[in-house]
């Protein structure tokens, strides 16, 4: 056994440590999503439950003019695409923040917080394989909207990942945000509500935003306000092998602001302390 | 245990005498949740390769003071240092040097107990290699190797302990911290895990923090800090303790000291 007295100059942590750490996390965050096979399930049903039943309710309801990135007349089904992959990505990072939520309350979050490494970087690993996780859902959805005549150029399903990783990273810390908020589980519930309905149904997702404003101007401004809404477009154009800049300029601030909120009402002085202490107290 | 050493600055450079670096510094330590204070101007120290009992009833302020010396809550007011690294201005340091078992169970109950002690490496910078190497090598000084692919969810609350002991020292900290390991375990388990704790101390020369509220877990040469209402009652070797009490026994010691008077469990 070594001496243990002596007292060890700082030493710092390395890349590789860096690195060590993250692929664990991403690792931890797969395995335990392997064991949820009903979650990864409704994760693909929900999306195609759009997709098959009201897409083809819609199809001749709503006409889609030419807009862009579309160069031809698409089909309802085509148009909403984008915007359900952006819906697997919302529940998800609202899914892995219950997680977090619940991981707390089991005490997990405690193992991931005592990791001598800086906490800020523990809890964007923790929204990094969130994402991770997202994208196994979106490309599973992915391959089966291809049988559903959804098909985008091939090297689109490539210039859409950076996208999706973005998308996601800001669902995600979205999410983290609102959980460091909540003290209880059943809190989630109201969230999901209040959360993510609006969002969704408030965005570019079900329908173009030229449509929106012939309905409500005000409603128009709610939309083109909605991060989501940029989430969906910056998806939507990446598909295409495009990029809607604007849309990516949002959602990159948008990334940045959440995630700096989420670490910040993580960090102990504020967000644990001011709730007391996690579990009984002894 | 001795009087609450000043944390020394961790860019200096280690002084000569190692013996002066107590393993765990709490010094002056307040802290409060709005206006309840839970702590009050706590001060102690644990030594290096020695068994601190931290006693005091529920309430009293311990998992408090855990979350403190782990980070989880930002220090109010007083310092925490651990091998002279002050966890608030160097907590990777800090924590680097401290394993710790917590009240309530922090596994992940759907993976193996392998799979386990890789997150846990992992969050330390472990290479998988070495990780690999060190689960196996815990897993069989814990008597769980067989057990090794198996869901945690299948193991007793003894064997979850002790797993849970085995992964606070995978990255070979120093300090060892737990706040009341043996709750809800049988007679058996419990006798395994307090004699397994105090073989790292003695073998390993690991430093100890136990808190507890259960007497018969404290032996003779242990040192003692009685913690009521957040507040430091007593602190010192157990003889000591006892004998400034003018008791007999730590019971009666802990009972004169707090003024308590029903015992919460488990006599002396």
């Amino acid at each position: 056994m070594s001496s243990i007295t002596t007292r060890d100059a700082p030493r710092g942590f390395s890349a590789a440590e860096y690195m060590t750490c993250l692929t664990g996390i991403v690792w931890r965050e797969g395995l335990r999503f392997l064991h949820q096979r009903e979650r990864f399930v409704s994760a693909l049903v929900r999306p195609l439950v759009w997709l098959f039943i009201f897409a083809a309710g819609f199809r001749q309801v709503l006409g889609i003019s030419i807009i862009p990135p579309y160069e031809t007349y698409i089909l309802y089904e085509v148009y909403i695409a984008p915007g359900l992959m952006a819906m697997i990505q919302l529940f998800n990072g609202m899914q892995s923040s219950l997680s977090m939520v619940y991981d707390r309350e089991m005490g997990n979050m405690r193992t991931l917080l005592v990791s001598p490494l800086p906490r800020g970087f523990l809890l964007f690993c923790k929204l990094l394989a969130g994402t991770a996780v997202s994208l196994l859902q979106v490309y599973a959805f992915l391959l089966i909207a291809w049988f559903w005549d959804i098909t985008p150029p091939p090297w689109g399903y490539l210039t859409v990942l950076p996208a999706l990783v973005l998308s996601g990273l800001m669902l995600g810390s979205l999410g983290m945000l609102i959980s460091s908020g909540i003290k209880q589980l059943e809190n989630f519930a109201g969230v999901m509500n209040f959360v993510i309905f609006p969002m969704f149904f408030a965005s570019s997702a079900l329908y173009p935003l030229w449509r929106v404003q012939e309905g409500s101007p005000y409603l128009f401004y709610l939309c083109a306000a909605n991060p989501f809404t940029h989430a969906v477009e910056l998806i939507r154009f990446a598909l295409y092998g495009q990029i809607n800049w604007i849309s990516l300029a949002v959602v990159a601030a948008c990334t940045i602001v959440f995630m700096i909120g989420a670490i910040l009402a993580y960090d102990p002085s504020r967000g644990l302390a001011r709730r007391g202490p996690a579990g009984g107290e002894g | 245990m001795t009087s609450p050493a000043p944390i020394a600055d961790p860019r200096e450079t280690p002084k000569p005498d190692p013996a002066a670096v107590p393993a765990l510094a709490i010094d002056g330590v307040s802290h409060s949740y709005g206006p309840r204070r839970a702590l009050i101007d706590v001060s102690f120290n644990v030594q290096p390769a020695s068994f601190t009992a931290l006693l005091g009833l529920n309430g009293a302020g311990k998992s408090t003071l855990f979350s403190l010396i782990t980070r989880l809550f930002g220090i109010q007011s007083g310092r925490v240092g651990i091998f002279g690294h002050d966890v608030g201005r160097s907590p990777g340091e800090a924590l680097r040097l401290l394993g710790v078992v917590f009240q309530p169970r922090t596994l992940d109950l759907d993976l193996s107990l392998t799979q386990n002690l890789l997150y846990h490496a992992a969050l330390h910078g472990i290479s998988r290699r070495e990780a690999s190497a060190r689960s196996a090598e815990l897993l069989g000084r814990i008597g769980l190797s067989d057990r090794a692919g198996s869901k945690v969810r299948d193991l007793s609350g003894g064997q979850m302990r002790r797993l849970e002991i085995a992964r606070a020292l995978l990255h070979r900290p120093r300090l060892l911290l737990l706040d009341e390991p043996t709750v809800g375990l049988d007679v058996k388990a419990r006798a395994d895990i307090i004699s397994h704790v105090r073989q790292l101390v003695t073998e390993q020369g690991i430093g100890v923090l136990w808190a507890t509220h259960l007497f018969d877990e404290i032996m003779a040469g242990d040192d003692l800090v009685v913690l009521h209402q957040g507040k430091v009652l007593a602190q010192g070797p157990m003889s000591r303790v006892i004998t400034e009490a003018g008791a007999q026994d730590v019971n009666t010691a802990f009972m004169r000291l707090t003024g308590a008077q029903t015992m919460p469990g488990g006599g002396a």
